[in-house]
């Protein structure tokens, strides 16, 4: 009677680590396909004009609302402790360390993740990777590696708007809403952030574009062999949403990970 | 006789939810004669595909070899995969055209990846193809925009621009009309006639590839069963072949019966 649940426990487990295995060569393999020649560089740029430029206005209202609320939200504590010209520094920190670059990829998870999951599972159920491969064309190369590319200069420079913005948003909410000293919000922004959170900043930015463009890809890639996905287009709905929930996880964990090690 | 393609007592199998190991191809062997249409024929799950995918690389066997102009090819990765690709040509069930591209994109693409000619002679190349398998006017359409026979034959002509010494066809008339269907096999007959690569056609329907086949391969549970000619096949005294044969040749005895 207990036979059963241990064995679909060892099942589950063995599972786990088929797929996490799967997924770790999978990651080398789009690494190292950015050394296969020819590069594809116009498919590159496509990319980053899927993942950069489309990602734009979401980035932006996300940021503007964000920077405005912590604008908001900061003035009404340190109003209480008469600490308003500390604002900008909060703000940025805030924005620069943490929001930034995780709301960003969170963003780009479900606006781009998504779409490339899904563009990548579709491809592979109806035989177009199996058609390249038999081509003797490289789907890492073709296909996969400037997602990776374009993920990895995207999210960055998303995230760099993503900053400007909220803290453009910040400014608007707490100088000229609330009244605090404009030359204070600037000032303290000024003089609070260093090079040390800048780079923590972009570190995070890089790793979360890998994590995103590894797992929304990889799912997609790997519809066939997820348990539990079902068939056809029912599966990649599902590894779809798989997807995007694993690599906002993966996100959240990471930014822990990385302030405990990195701060 | 020469031999493109020969199985050596290849075995495949697949986990079973249970534990155990449903064998798909359990100690196969069969030789795929040069130049010649070889059926792979049986009902749905019987192996058909995996043992497309086998040839190509795409899996790997599990025991046995397989041979590919008499070298072990079982095994290969890498570059030498990348090499015994470039010698197959493959149409596989839904054609697989890329949907982001056009027609004439679809059917460039292996000339761009695989070969360093020039923009002008590809096109040069692709018209030629599309003019032969009667395509030309639709290269700017995409995949989406195309009939089902329209696919295939897009399907084929790409899978024709690397030169192909041998042609696979997975299910290559499946959601087709039967008249498409004629028209499709009449046209992979044509094909081979003027290329003359060896045909390798995957299908569970044999009425329909009656005509083109030189060598009927039929696969059960594992096990498979080699005819010289698909007139051969009911002649078997074996239980699941005379099964085989009633439920996809009963048009074949049926049209027989009425010419006698």
């Amino acid at each position: 009677m207990l036979i059963r649940p241990i064995q679909n426990l060892g099942e589950s487990g063995i599972y786990v680590l088929q797929d996490l295995g799967r997924m770790a060569i999978y990651l080398v393999k789009a690494l190292l396909a950015v050394f296969k020649r020819p590069f594809r560089f116009r498919e590159f740029m496509r990319q980053i004009h899927f993942i950069g430029a489309g990602s734009l206005v979401v980035i932006f209202f996300t940021a503007a609302s964000t920077g405005m609320v912590l604008g908001l939200q900061g003035y009404y504590s340190l109003h209480k402790f008469g600490a308003e010209g500390m604002l900008g520094s909060a703000v940025s920190l805030t924005l620069i360390m943490e929001l930034g670059p995780v709301l960003t990829a969170l963003m780009v998870a479900g606006r781009a993740g998504s779409a490339m999951c899904a563009e990548l599972g579709i491809m592979q159920i109806s035989d177009q990777i199996d058609a390249l491969e038999c081509m003797a064309v490289d789907p890492f190369r073709y296909l996969i590696t400037p997602k990776f590319l374009a993920a990895l200069v995207s999210v960055p420079l998303l995230t760099a708007v993503f900053d400007v913005v909220g803290i453009a948003g910040g400014y608007v909410a707490g100088v000229s809403l609330m009244g605090v000293n404009p030359g204070s919000y600037i000032d303290g922004m000024v003089n609070s952030v260093t090079n040390h959170d800048i780079r923590l900043g972009v570190i995070k930015s890089f790793v979360f574009g890998l994590l995103v463009v590894w797992i929304c890809t990889g799912r997609g890639y790997f519809v066939k062999e997820i348990r539990g996905a079902g068939f056809g287009a029912e599966s990649v709905s599902r590894v779809t949403t798989q997807a995007v929930v694993l690599s906002s996880i993966s996100v959240l964990v990471f930014d822990y990970l990385l302030t405990a090690v990195l701060l | 006789m020469t031999v493109a393609i020969e199985f050596k007592e290849v075995e495949k199998h697949f986990p079973k939810r249970d534990g155990g190991l449903q064998r798909v191809l359990d100690r196969v062997s069969f030789t795929i004669p040069k130049g010649k249409t070889t059926v792979i024929a049986g009902r749905s799950g019987q192996g058909k595909s995996v043992t497309l995918k086998l040839i190509l690389g795409l899996m790997k066997a599990d025991g046995g070899s397989i041979h590919v102009d008499g070298k072990d090819v079982t095994n290969v990765g890498g570059r030498a995969l990348e090499q015994l690709r470039t010698r197959f040509g493959v149409l596989f069930q839904g054609a697989a055209l890329f949907d982001s591209l056009t027609v004439f994109e679809n059917v460039a693409l292996p000339l761009r990846e695989r070969t360093s000619k020039g923009e002008e002679e590809i096109e040069a190349l692709v018209s030629s193809t599309l003019g032969q398998l009667e395509l030309l006017g639709h290269e700017g359409k995409y995949p989406a925009q195309l009939s089902g026979g329209m696919r295939k034959r897009v399907g084929l002509a790409r899978a024709l621009q690397l030169n192909p010494e041998i042609m696979l066809f997975d299910e290559p008339t499946t959601g087709l009309d039967p008249v498409m269907t004629q028209e499709i096999y009449q046209l992979f007959a044509e094909t081979q006639a003027r290329v003359g690569f060896t045909s390798i056609i995957v299908s569970h329907d044999i009425p329909k590839v009656f005509n083109l086949a030189d060598q009927v391969i039929v696969l059960h549970q594992g096990e498979m069963d080699v005819f010289g000619r698909p007139e051969e096949i009911p002649l078997s005294k074996k239980e699941h072949i005379q099964a085989f044969v009633q439920t996809t040749m009963g048009e074949i005895y049926q049209s027989q019966q009425v010419e006698g």
